[in-house]
């Protein structure tokens, strides 16, 4: 399954319930406000750092540049571009958007 | 494959549906379908032909037309959803169709994926 | 135009389709607005599981007054699911806990799953939508 997090971490509380419920070895895209979290120092990336040992991570890079965090992603996380996306939910046999 | 889209905030404020239109371009670049996309919430609003944002701004509702015509897209708008935010035929921009919940719902169980982009 | 009257019924598909409620009722339309989308889809005849988490075990509860605020009261509409042939309600028991609710406190019947349950019940569908 792909979940697909748009909210910023350190504003509303869609990453903690995307990472509570994503069973292991399922796959989280964040995009728009949600890449922030995949970013070093920002308060939530110990817990991507953690869910990423049974979740495989992705951040979209047009949201991270579009908000200047490119050159700071954490190790682990994959970043994709659109395509990417597209290609992670044909990948997947179903999909969560945490809104 | 063929991919379902659900937009459900409006333009300008949210940015779900920036992200619909990249994700629905580039499906289509990709090779898949996108054969409708369907419009909830406050995403009625993507719908207005009324919309005039600044010449250095993207138009919303203008974009979507010309991917719809371009690609053959189903564009719809809950009639339910539209009534409430004075959305109707006289204001649709070219390719947006005003149409029930159940064309939602078709899309869940005739298309490969359904992906939403809301707020 | 009603959605009644553009019903697929010779499709014959049968999709798992769950539909996530995570905000309270008012504060937002979703509630409302995801409910209607509920209902349809039991009337196309396809496999619907609702589930409350979050902020969405709210929109449950029982002694709701909107009469204050001035505007529809639609929690009536949970008990009345049942007649659409969806039975299947469940709520997240870390989202009951964590806001200091039981069932009892709820207007309807409901399945309380913990977190392991319901993210196998969430992986196996075929269509989510949340609201």
């Amino acid at each position: 399954m792909l979940h697909i997090v748009n909210k910023s971490a350190t504003e509303r509380s869609s990453l903690e319930s995307c990472l509570r419920m994503a069973t292991k070895g399922s796959a989280v895209l964040l995009i728009e406000d949600a890449v922030c979290a995949a970013t070093s120092g920002n308060a939530a990336a110990a817990k991507i750092q953690a869910a990423a040992a049974d979740l495989k991570i992705y951040a979209l890079g047009p949201d991270l540049a579009a908000r200047g965090m490119a050159g700071r992603v954490l190790d682990g996380v994959n970043v994709v571009d659109y395509g990417g996306f597209v290609d992670l939910v044909a990948e997947h046999s179903n999909c969560q958007s945490w809104l | 494959m063929q991919f379902g889209i659900l937009v459900n905030e409006g333009p300008y404020t949210h940015q779900a549906s920036d992200s619909a239109y990249l994700f629905a371009r580039t499906a289509i670049e990709r090779g898949h379908k996108v054969p409708r996309i369907f419009f909830y919430h406050d995403g009625v609003n993507n719908s207005t032909r009324l919309a005039t944002p600044p010449q250095d701004d993207r138009n919303v509702s203008a974009r979507w037309s010309k991917l719809a015509a371009d690609h053959g897209i189903d564009l719809v708008v809950c009639v339910a959803a539209a009534q409430r935010r004075g959305i109707n035929d006289d204001v649709l921009a070219p390719g947006f169709r005003i149409s029930g919940l159940g064309q939602l719902v078709e899309m869940g169980i005739q298309y490969d994926r359904l992906v939403t982009f809301g707020d | 135009m009603s959605d009644m009257d553009e019903m697929d019924e010779g499709s014959g598909i049968v999709k798992k389709f769950m539909f996530l409620n995570r905000k309270a009722p008012h504060g937002t339309v979703y509630a409302l607005e995801g409910l209607e989308v509920v209902l349809i889809t039991a009337a196309f005849d396809q496999d619907v599981s609702m589930v409350f988490t979050d902020d969405g075990v709210y929109q449950l509860m029982k002694g709701i007054d909107t009469k204050g605020i001035e505007v529809k009261d639609f929690s009536k509409t949970y008990r009345a699911l049942e007649g659409y042939d969806i039975e299947k309600l469940y709520v997240d028991q870390a989202s009951m806990d964590a806001r200091g609710l039981t069932e009892d406190d709820l207007i309807v019947d409901v399945t309380v799953l913990p977190v392991d349950e319901m993210a196998n019940l969430m992986a196996e569908q075929d269509v989510v939508i949340s609201f």
